[in-house]
Formats: structure tokens, sequence, C-alpha cells
């Protein structure tokens, strides 16, 4: 089985796809550089910025290696509290990449499950789960994860608000982005719970979940993974918006959008790189998901092949 | 025990509400509208034998088929199977959209086992897999290709397996040859005669297609808008089609013999089942048609579980009914 894996992989009909589309690869090689670097952080990384002991005010607002003044192994320069802004940097990847995956994972799941029921028992259940989602879809999607954020802050006694921060975020970034999902796979359930194959298996009484876990929810994935995959993106770039604006991660765990956040308040002092890398880090992310996401949607498109 | 027929169905009403959505009615000031897709339909099927539905398009057939197997509640009537409810099965009209496209041949067809009997083994489903695919004409290793892999008529073989996988004594087919050419229609009919004689099968056969219909079925209803307007053994309404309906869909078949024979193509077309016409729903296409058929709606009458038709014009001559006598009369004076 172990051989015939390999085998499948290199016919299947996406890693051909893939050799017609530079652009995708280019973005494949480059989100697997970021994701490793990020991961690989404590391994890789030359200090912990997490670990306050490390950091020494001699060595603030260092300009980067190329500079004048700079000094290694401090490449991309330091903050003003002498935090290596690399380090920094890929520590920070690592949480926005965290949380963006786990918001995807979390809203997927609620869009998956509500969807299908929606689409498999109609009437009803279909009109409670849709209308709520029409609710949702008629507020601005950054307001409603700033309320949740807000109010989760405000509900919680002080010493749980640090610790519980990232669960928080993921659950204000997934809360109205599951709608999507849900609008989408309720389409395709109603689609494919009216073909006869599904027919076929209930008339022999398979029961209702297996019908949509094993015939239907197959059959419903190839639109969602595309979403998914551009929805990633979407979730790094809210979280990092949640951060810019206070409600994200806290100072001593910074994700990029703190990062950002912190450097935006020296721009104006010429330290421009505290802003500009982290900035650069989360292009270059949501740029190369975006790609992905894009070759996806064309590979994946039966009408485009 | 055996005297009695495998299914009896008996006043099957099928209702659709097919109304506007709620607020589009309150605003447009509109009724409620129901479709009656099957009304007041009896039939039954002796064990081992075949009875045929044969209709244009939208007259209740596949809603009869749909209602038997238990897809949906009936609105009336009833409906006795005396046999087991789990060995009822069906094969369906569209061999692409009948078998999961990302599911594996072997799979599918060992869906009903798996279903049915959870605790059998695997190597037993498999080598049963095999087996039933080998009844149906395809090769055993199939199993481990994808439906996409097969032609039209190879996957409506799949779609027999699968049936035959539950080890059916019902088999609901509805239209399972109008999607094929006519060369692959003719083996899988051969197929389907093939497998009811060697596993004692009875057939419920739905088509638009009286001549397909022929090769298979002991007996042959005719349905036009929800109704049964003729019901007859194959040979007899072969050879004495008696409703105009019947007539006008046997001129339709092609005939080796005289190919350019004068025919009278089929005039006008099915009106809907929404707002049916009063009276004989066929009166509006019917060359037959008088004044009672506009106002009063027949029933079938005639030779009880011989043949029946729902019509003034055309009475047997045998049992003219006292009752409509004075029908007759007066359709010979138009």
């Amino acid at each position: 089985m172990a051989t015939s894996l390999a085998v499948r992989v290199r016919e299947h009909e996406l890693w051909w796809s893939l050799k017609g589309h530079p652009s995708a690869m280019v973005a494949l090689g480059l989100l697997a550089i970021l994701l490793a670097s990020a991961f690989a952080a404590p391994l890789i990384a030359p200090q912990n910025p997490y670990d306050l002991r490390a950091l020494e005010l001699m060595n603030s607002e260092l300009p980067p290696i190329w500079e004048e003044y700079s000094r290694w192994p401090y490449v991309l320069g330091t903050d003003v509290q002498g935090r290596d802004m690399l380090s920094a940097i890929l520590y920070g990847s690592r949480i926005s990449l965290i949380i963006g995956f786990a918001s995807v994972i979390l809203s997927l799941s609620v869009g998956l499950s509500l969807g299908l029921l929606a689409g498999y028992a109609g009437g009803r259940i279909d009109n409670v789960i849709m209308r709520v989602g029409d609710v949702l879809l008629s507020m601005p999607f950054i307001l409603i994860a700033i309320l949740i954020s807000a109010m989760a802050r405000e509900v919680l006694p002080s010493g749980m608000r640090d610790v519980l921060a990232a669960p928080i975020l993921v659950v204000a970034i997934a809360m109205p982005s599951w709608v999507q999902y849900a609008r989408t796979v309720r389409a395709s359930t109603m689609v494919e719970a009216g073909k006869e194959y599904v027919q076929a298996a209930r008339l022999i009484r398979v029961r209702p979940w297996r019908i949509l876990l094993t015939h239907i929810l197959p059959n419903t994935l190839t639109p969602i993974m595309v979403a998914a995959t551009l929805n990633f993106g979407l979730a790094i770039l809210s979280e990092a918006t949640l951060s810019f604006l206070g409600v994200g991660m806290p100072p001593d765990q910074p994700s990029l959008g703190t990062l950002i956040r912190f450097g935006n308040e020296f721009l104006f002092s010429g330290l421009w790189w505290i802003v500009l890398f982290p900035a650069l880090q989360l292009c270059l992310i949501v740029v190369s998901v975006n790609l992905i996401g894009d070759w996806l949607r064309d590979a994946l498109n039966p009408k485009l092949r | 025990m055996s005297t009695f027929p495998l299914l009896e169905v008996d006043g099957l009403e099928r209702r659709f509400d097919v109304s506007a959505p709620w607020l589009n009615r309150v605003i447009e000031r509109r009724p409620k509208q129901i479709l009656k897709a099957v009304d007041g339909v009896s039939f039954s099927i002796p064990r081992g034998e075949t009875l045929a539905l044969v209709g244009e398009s939208g007259c209740g057939k596949s809603t009869i088929a749909k209602l038997v197997v238990g897809l949906y509640p009936p609105s009336g009537g009833t409906i006795t199977f005396r046999g087991d409810e789990r060995r009822v099965q069906m094969i369906f009209q569209d061999p692409f959209a009948s078998l999961n496209p990302r599911w594996r041949v072997g799979r599918i067809v060992a869906e009903p086992i798996r279903t049915l009997e959870p605790g059998r083994p695997d190597a037993e489903v498999e080598a049963r897999v095999a087996e039933l695919l080998a009844t149906v004409g395809l090769n055993a290793g199939d199993g481990t290709k994808y439906p996409h892999e097969f032609s039209g008529g190879q996957r409506q073989r799949i779609s027999i397996a699968r049936a035959l996988a539950g080890e059916p004594e019902f088999l609901v087919c509805d239209e399972p040859t109008s999607a094929l050419d006519v060369s692959v229609q003719a083996q899988i009919l051969n197929l389907m005669k093939r497998l009811q004689r060697q596993f004692e099968l009875t057939y419920l056969f739905i088509s638009h297609d009286l001549s397909v219909v022929r090769h298979m079925a002991d007996t042959i209803a005719v349905m036009y808008l929800g109704r049964i307007v003729e019901i007859a053994p194959t040979a007899e309404l072969f050879a004495h089609p008696r409703h105009p309906y019947t007539r006008l869909l046997l001129e339709t078949i092609p005939d080796l013999e005289a190919p350019k024979r004068d025919r009278t193509p089929m005039a006008g077309e099915v009106p809907s089942p929404i707002d049916p016409p009063e009276g004989c729903a066929f009166h509006p296409r019917c060359p037959l048609a008088f004044d009672r058929c506009k106002t009063e709606r027949p029933e079938l009458a005639g030779e009880p579980d011989r043949h029946r038709t729902a019509c003034f014009a055309a009475l047997p001559v045998a049992s003219a009914a006292s009752c409509v006598a004075p029908a007759r009369a007066q359709s010979r004076s138009t």
C-alpha cells in the first residue's frame, strides 16, 4: 500500500496540473519554507523572544545587518526592548499560522455539519440554520470578531485572559466565517441527496448519518477545499487585524499583527524595520496561500480542465 | 398463501404541494397548488411475474415506483407487500447518477450486503461481490475500478449487481434501459429476464416504451395523468387495445413490416397534472371523445383480472356493463 500511495500521488491529476502552474509551484515552495521555519522557530531562531532574560537593552533599536551600527546575529535588527526581529517574526508567524489554521478547521467543521444538516433535513431546520447565517453575514465580519473577543476579555478573570487569548481569537474569527461553508455544502448536499445513488442507499435503510458521511460529504468537498484554502489566508489577515487593533494576542506572546502594532508606534522615529519585516512576512504568507487557493480553484474545476 | 399476489396496491394516491413560497402566496393572493401525481391507482403483481407501467413522462409512473419502495410516503391508499420489506430493491433510470462517483464498484455492490448483514466477514463479502459481478456479465476484477471507467450499459449492470446483492424478491425497475443505446438495451433486458428466471424475481417494470415492455411484462398497465386507463395481459393488450390512448401509444411503435405506414402523429401534449381537465383527463386529445367524457370521469371496467379499460367510448365487446351501455349507443351515434 505504501508504494501505491506514492504512485497515486504521482498519477493524481492535481500533481499534473501543478506542472502547468509555475506560480502555484513557487507559492507551494514558499509556503513550505515559511511553515517549516515558523514551526522550527525554537531550533533556528537566534533568541527566544518570550524569554525576557534573554533581552538586553544594550542591543535595542539595532538596524538590519546591512545598515550601519548593526550587530550580529540580529539580521533583521531589534526592537526598542532589544528583541531580535527575526526571532520575533518566526515565533509570531507560528502563532499566526496556528490561529489561522485552527479557525479554518473550526469554521469548516461547524459549516460542514450545519450545511449537511440543513441541506439534508430541509424544512424548518434548514430555515433556522440559514437565517442565523444570513443575520451573521449582514454584520461586518470584523465587527463580530471584535465583539466576541472584547466580550470574552471582559467576562474572563484577568489571569485567564492571556492564557485563553489564542482560543478566543480562533472562535472570534471562525464565528462569522462558517456561513460561507454552510451555504456551499447545503447547496451541493441538496443536489447530491436527490441523486439516485443516495436513494439506493436509503432504500436498503442505511442510516441517515451514514449516508451523509459516506455518500454525500465526499461529493461536496471539492468546492469546500478551495474556499478553505482561500479562507486560511483571510483568517491569518483577520488575526493580524484583531491583534493590530489590540483585541488579539497579548504583547508577551506576539503574533505578526501584534508585532506590526508595536512597530507602527516607532515608524516615525525612523525605526522602520520593526514594522516593515513583520508586515512583509504577513504578505508573503497570505499571497502564497492565495496563489495556492487560486490554483486549486482552477485545478479542481472540471470546466476549466 | 401463494395465491395471494406479492404486491397489492389499492387506491394509491400521492399529492405534492407545489405552491409558491408562503410570502409570495400571501402577497399575490394565490391559493395553494396541489399536484396529484398519482390519483387512485390499484394493481397487483403475483409472485414471479412482471407488471409494466407505461405512459408518457409526467404521468406518475416513477412516483409509483418510489411509493412502492417506500422512498415517498403515500398520501392515500394502501400498499400491501407480502414479503420481507428489506428484500425490495430498485434499479434506476440514470446510470450516471445511480452510482456514487467516489466509490469503487466493489464497495458499491457490497453496500447492501454490509448494511443488511453487518456481521459478515470481509472475505465472504468480497467473494460474494465477485460472484455478483460475474452474474451480471462483468469481470470479478472490475470491483476495484470507479464508475466513470464504465459505459452506460456496464453501469446499469453494476446497478443490477447492487440490487441483487440485497437478495431481493421484488425488484422495481424505473426505466432501466431508456438512457441506453438500442443494442445495449436488448442486452440489459435479456439479462433481467434471465435473472428473473434464475432468482424467481418479481418485477415492477416502468417504461415509456411499449416495445421494450412487450418482451418483459406479463401484464401491462397504461397510465395517463396519474391514473391507470387500461390494464391487460401483454398479448391481449397488443392484440386488442381498447383505450384510445393505448392505441395512440401503439401507433407510435415503429413497424418493421410497414415502416412507412400511415401513422397518426400523437396529437397534443399531456395536460398539467396541477390543473387536469374535467371528466376524462384524456378527452382533449381523444378522437372518440363525446359530451359525457367532458363531465364525468370513467372508472376502470371490464373483465376483472383480465382486461379493464377506463373509457366510455371504448368498451369491451364481451362484457359491456349495463350501466355504461347508453354511453356506447351515444358514442356510435356521434
